[in-house]
């Protein structure tokens, strides 16, 4: 399917919708909302080398191309980091590879994720971006 | 001291600075103690006044503040002596920590004295730092590493370590308190079967220092070690205790200053003990300040110290217990301050983010004990730790805050 959103318009929807949330919780129950929607992610794909070793999850990113863009599917053993992966996956989704290569991806600071997940936690979130962003690469 | 009513936790409290500052809006409640401990005021003013007065290299100048430096770092090295109950501050060496300690008699001992077929034993509750530095040594003398089996709740299985046991046995290193789970070993009774066999036995003392009454001498061990940042002391200094004997009978660990008495381009000789295991200048500074920590400790003593958390443990196991789907690893009786515990359905990670959030600091993963996660059939637990300052409102929070967490999550 193709995205009718460039990747700056979802970045641009999705600060929009967190400048709604005042409060921790909010925000929180969001991500968490978002992982317990996230498509289980076929056990197939789950496999050890493709697994993104965080500090205490794991995160496993599927990418493939249809009608020349590049899709996600993911998943992880922690709900908050898969709210996480769900998160990236309606930004870069159905995207042309060379735009997901290049995107600077700067709503993540704009949103407050950066500041409210920890160092370890965000440097997790750079591990899944830096994976997704090689293999559209790879797929482009 | 510690008679019942008089433990004025407030008092303690007010001696710590940081446990006076918010966490992302909230009072922090600090829970990780088991990973390291707070400061009271009279340890950081121990490191600047250090700084600020009389900084200068120890046991080689001849002037004021040389002399003062060297005073005060020795005058720790007899509180440490006193603290665990060597013999002789000749027994006490300083290094960067437990992890250190081990490294060193790993491989100074374990290079002079292991031999290809011996073997070494420890258990299934090791830190990372128990394991590793014996696999390495291990491996280049072609030595055998073998693992005291636990039982489903952590305790070891005293049986198999005797059957263990033989003429092959030359060192046995074990955790005296764990700190995934909190369980205190028999260690009196592995060192005494350790010592018919004529083996040596170092007890990794990084948990237990904080909260039990050591008496190495009593205890029969041959080395013990822990690190002063568990025991209200600065990082970056810790502590290896070591039987004379064995400790004049090992060759230095690391060469340069300090630890010589006379150096040839042909040939050098070695400083006594301590100093022949002190190479380089030493971490002055946190050496000196180590003193104020166990000078806390002291000023309270260990046993009303540990009245007062086993009544914070007793209080927080009830109320954890309360929660559904909630299970302590390592329920066992015989332990200190440490609840470690799993969730249904919920991923230790996710706990420690909205925890986090809370103003509640708890430990969570798999503690540097991975071996024991997998021999458990966990990939980790959350872990509350409490120390002298931890209060029962604040296990309260905790409780609150695992609740809250609980329902964002299931
Ligand atoms: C039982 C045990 N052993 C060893 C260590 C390592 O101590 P350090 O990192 O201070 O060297 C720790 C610290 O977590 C510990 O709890």
């Amino acid at each position: 399917m193709n995205n009718p959103k460039t990747i700056k318009n979802i970045e641009q929807d999705l600060i929009d919708d967190f400048s709604l949330f005042e409060t921790w919780e909010e925000k929180y129950e969001y991500l968490i909302d978002l992982g317990k929607k996230l498509a289980p992610l076929d056990p197939a794909f789950k496999t050890e080398d493709r697994k993104i070793k965080g500090c205490q999850s794991s995160v496993w990113i599927h990418s493939y191309t249809k009608d020349g863009l590049v899709h996600f599917e993911g998943d992880s053993d922690a709900i908050i980091v898969r709210g996480l992966v769900g998160l990236m996956i309606m930004v870069l989704n159905g995207q042309p590879s060379k735009e997901i290569v290049g995107a600077p991806l700067e709503f993540i600071n704009t949103i407050g994720l950066s500041s409210h997940l920890a160092q370890t936690r965000s440097n997790g979130l750079r591990a899944m971006i830096k994976q997704m962003k090689m293999d559209a690469g790879v797929l482009g | 001291m510690e008679t019942e009513g008089t433990y004025d936790v407030q008092a303690i409290r007010a001696q710590f600075p940081i446990l006076s500052r918010k966490v992302k809006g909230k009072d922090l409640v600090y829970l990780d103690n088991a990973a390291t401990a707070q400061k009271p005021l009279a340890v950081i003013d121990a490191l600047v006044h250090y700084y600020s007065h009389y900084n200068a290299n120890i046991h080689r100048g001849l002037h004021t503040l040389a002399d003062e430096a060297t005073a005060a770092y020795e005058a720790s090295r007899t509180a440490v002596k006193d603290f665990v109950g060597a013999s002789s501050p000749d027994e006490i060496i300083f290094t960067k920590g437990t992890t250190d300690s081990i490294n060193l008699v790993a491989h100074s001992w374990g290079k002079s004295f292991l031999q290809e077929g011996d073997e070494i034993i420890i258990t299934s509750l090791e830190h990372h730092a128990n394991i590793v530095p014996w696999q390495m040594i291990a491996a280049e003398k072609k030595a055998i590493l073998r693992v005291i089996p636990i039982d489903d709740n952590g305790i070891l299985d005293m049986e198999a370590f005797k059957a263990m046991l033989g003429p092959k046995t030359k060192f046995v290193s074990v955790i005296h308190v764990s700190n995934a789970l909190g369980i205190i070993n028999p260690v009196e009774e592995i060192i005494r079967l350790a010592h018919e066999q004529h083996a040596v036995v170092l007890v990794d003392g990084a948990q237990s220092s904080v909260h039990l009454d050591i008496d190495v001498q009593t205890l029969g061990c041959d080395f013990y070690v822990f690190s002063g940042h568990k025991i209200y002391g600065p990082t970056g200094v810790g502590v290896l205790y070591g039987r004379r004997d064995l400790l004049e009978s090992m060759p230095p660990y690391q060469g340069g200053g300090e630890m010589i008495k006379e150096v040839r381009f042909e040939y050098t000789t070695y400083n006594e003990l301590p100093f022949k295991f002190e190479a380089g200048t030493p971490n002055i500074a946190d050496v000196i300040a180590l003193k104020a920590g166990i000078d806390f400790i002291n000023s309270i003593g260990k046993p009303a110290i540990r009245k007062h958390e086993e009544m914070l443990l007793e209080y927080a196991t009830a109320q954890l217990k309360d929660i559904s789907g909630l299970r302590i690893i390592g329920d066992v009786k015989n332990k200190v301050s440490v609840i470690s515990f799993i969730i249904d359905g919920v991923h230790p990670q996710d706990l420690a983010i909205l925890l986090d959030n809370q103003g509640v600091a708890v430990r969570t993963g798999h503690h540097c004990a991975q071996p024991l996660m997998h021999r458990l059939g966990i990939v980790g637990t959350t872990r509350a730790s409490f120390a002298a300052y931890n209060t029962l409102e604040e296990i309260d929070v905790l409780t609150q805050a695992l609740n809250k967490s609980l329902k964002m999550l299931l």
